[in-house]
């Protein structure tokens, strides 16, 4: 299988032998952040920029950004709260995603 | 190459040693210990040059397997009845990701009550896992298959694994009169197995990866069409294998069938002992023939619409009961595969030689006579049990 083209658009006929897939790295496409029911919502105030959230991150998906602070990806962040609990300051809270 | 006298396990174990099998992961049960025991020492005597892994388990068997044949090393194992249970899962992930382990299955019973003598339950369980499968009649059988299955497993137009079916003792435990082949026919048959996307460091890639609902339907389309694109390589390797042994073999086998107006169909050993009642029947002018389904997998719809053709009552032997569904698996596929013919023969379904139990001529005989009154009666009864008290 290759990461080239979105899984959507593969049909049967674009499966390699076994779907082995040849393209290392190609995780990077698959996109968990619908798995999601919370969303982690900052509060810059409270934050001290330690990154102990980019830390515990179990997706990896926090990258600390221009003006020094940590924030999740939301295209692969699951939503799993880690951050919020780990968060000395709790200046991370979890927020439902309808709200 | 000179008859020599052999049992069939340790027939099993010559055409693994002949084939040059480099790694064989098994774990002892019965019927199936002498093929494994054999191998061992083969390996331990330098006879064989192979990795002998003895598992914990069936299920870390084909899970060492699935590692061994995932780098492009020629794989074997053996197992039976309960042993196929618990490496059941991993039997469909070797087929799905298309690594050709060949492995011979004494066919045996599965508990309770614990047998451990010979029916086709174990074979039944497996029957949708999209590994090539085919049944063996005799010692002879289970040589020549066990390597035709390598031939054909590692064919790159195939790349699936194949399991050699033999009847638990009737087969692996009899010592026949059989021939085995020169090294060097071997070597010409069996070319060496080179996997496309094998196990390289240097070459990554992600074997038996997570599919999401997004893309599975579409791996499972693609597995089932290249399982049932594989039929032109297995006639081709039985065709090689016969050139090279004059030991000549078809999906469906034919026996006196031409003419036969009633036909005896089966897969395993029993179709030595139908042929016996053939040939009586025959000498009593009855039109009787014999099908035996040589390939369980993929199952040789065609063939065996050819085969019964012209035949008027059709009986089918399970070694098997599947409860509470049609009781017959081999006969309610047999069924269901004629179901699209316009003329086809009323088909009679008998279940016997479970655990063990012998089908003797006599009781083949009954069969055909019960099957004529089913029909005479007006259609298809359901399957009936034979030989039971």
């Amino acid at each position: 299988m290759s990461a080239k083209r979105k899984e959507t658009d593969l049909t049967w006929r674009d499966i390699d032998i076994g779907a082995v897939i040849t393209d290392a790295g190609n995780a990077i496409e698959y996109k968990t952040g619908d798995w999601r029911s919370e969303r982690p919502v900052l509060n810059k105030e409270r934050c001290i920029k330690c990154g102990i959230c980019y830390i515990y991150c179990p997706e990896g998906c926090i990258r600390q950004n221009n003006e020094g602070y940590f924030a999740a990806d939301p295209y692969y962040c699951k939503g799993c709260g880690i951050c919020a609990r780990e968060c000395w300051t709790q200046a991370i809270k979890m927020v439902p995603e309808e709200e | 190459m000179k008859m020599i006298g052999m049992e069939g396990a340790h027939a099993v174990a010559e055409a693994v040693k002949l084939a040059d099998t480099e790694v064989i992961a098994a774990y002892p049960i019965t019927p199936q210990t002498h093929i494994v025991e054999r191998l061992a020492e083969m390996v331990a005597n330098g006879e064989l040059d192979a990795e002998y892994i003895p598992v914990e388990s069936e299920h870390s068997a084909m899970s060492a397997c699935l590692g061994s044949s995932a780098t492009g090393v020629r794989t074997f194992t053996a197992t039976a009845g309960p042993g196929l249970e618990l490496m059941h899962e991993v039997v469909y992930i070797a087929s799905s990701m298309r690594l050709p382990i060949v492995m011979a299955v004494t066919n045996r019973a599965l508990s309770a009550p614990l047998s451990v003598w010979g029916d086709h339950s174990d074979a039944m369980a497996v029957r949708d896992c999209s590994w090539i499968q085919m049944f063996a009649e005799n010692g002879q059988q289970a040589f020549d298959l066990t390597l035709c299955a390598f031939r054909i497993g590692e064919d790159p137009n195939v790349l699936f694994p194949v399991m050699v079916h033999m009847d638990g003792f009737h087969v692996s435990h009899v010592v026949e009169p059989l021939f085995l082949l020169e090294k060097k026919q071997v070597d010409k048959f069996l070319p060496p197995y080179h996997r496309p996307y094998s196990l390289d460091p240097g070459r990554p890639a992600t074997l038996g990866a997570f599919a999401v609902p997004v893309i599975f339907s579409e791996v499972k389309k693609s597995q089932s069409e290249a399982f049932a694109s594989t039929k032109p390589a297995i006639l081709q390797a039985w065709k090689e294998f016969g050139d090279i042994s004059g030991r000549y073999y078809q999906p469906v086998e034919q026996y006196k069938s031409e003419d036969a107006k009633v036909l005896l169909l089966m897969m395993g050993s029993f179709g030595e002992t139908a042929m016996v009642a053939v040939d009586e029947l025959r000498q009593r002018g009855e039109k009787v023939g014999l099908i035996r389904l040589r390939l369980w997998r993929p199952f040789p719809f065609e063939e065996l619409r050819q085969a019964v053709g012209n035949a008027e009552i059709l009986i089918v032997l399970d070694r098997c009961i599947s409860f509470g569904g049609p009781p017959g698996p081999l006969c309610s596929e047999v069924k269901a595969a004629l179901y699209s013919l316009e003329k086809r023969p009323k088909v009679v379904g008998f279940i016997g030689g479970l655990g063990g139990r012998d089908i003797s001529v006599e009781q083949f005989r009954e069969m055909v006579a019960r099957g004529r009154e089913a029909v005479a009666r007006g259609g298809e009864e359901e399957t009936q049990m034979i030989g039971v008290r």
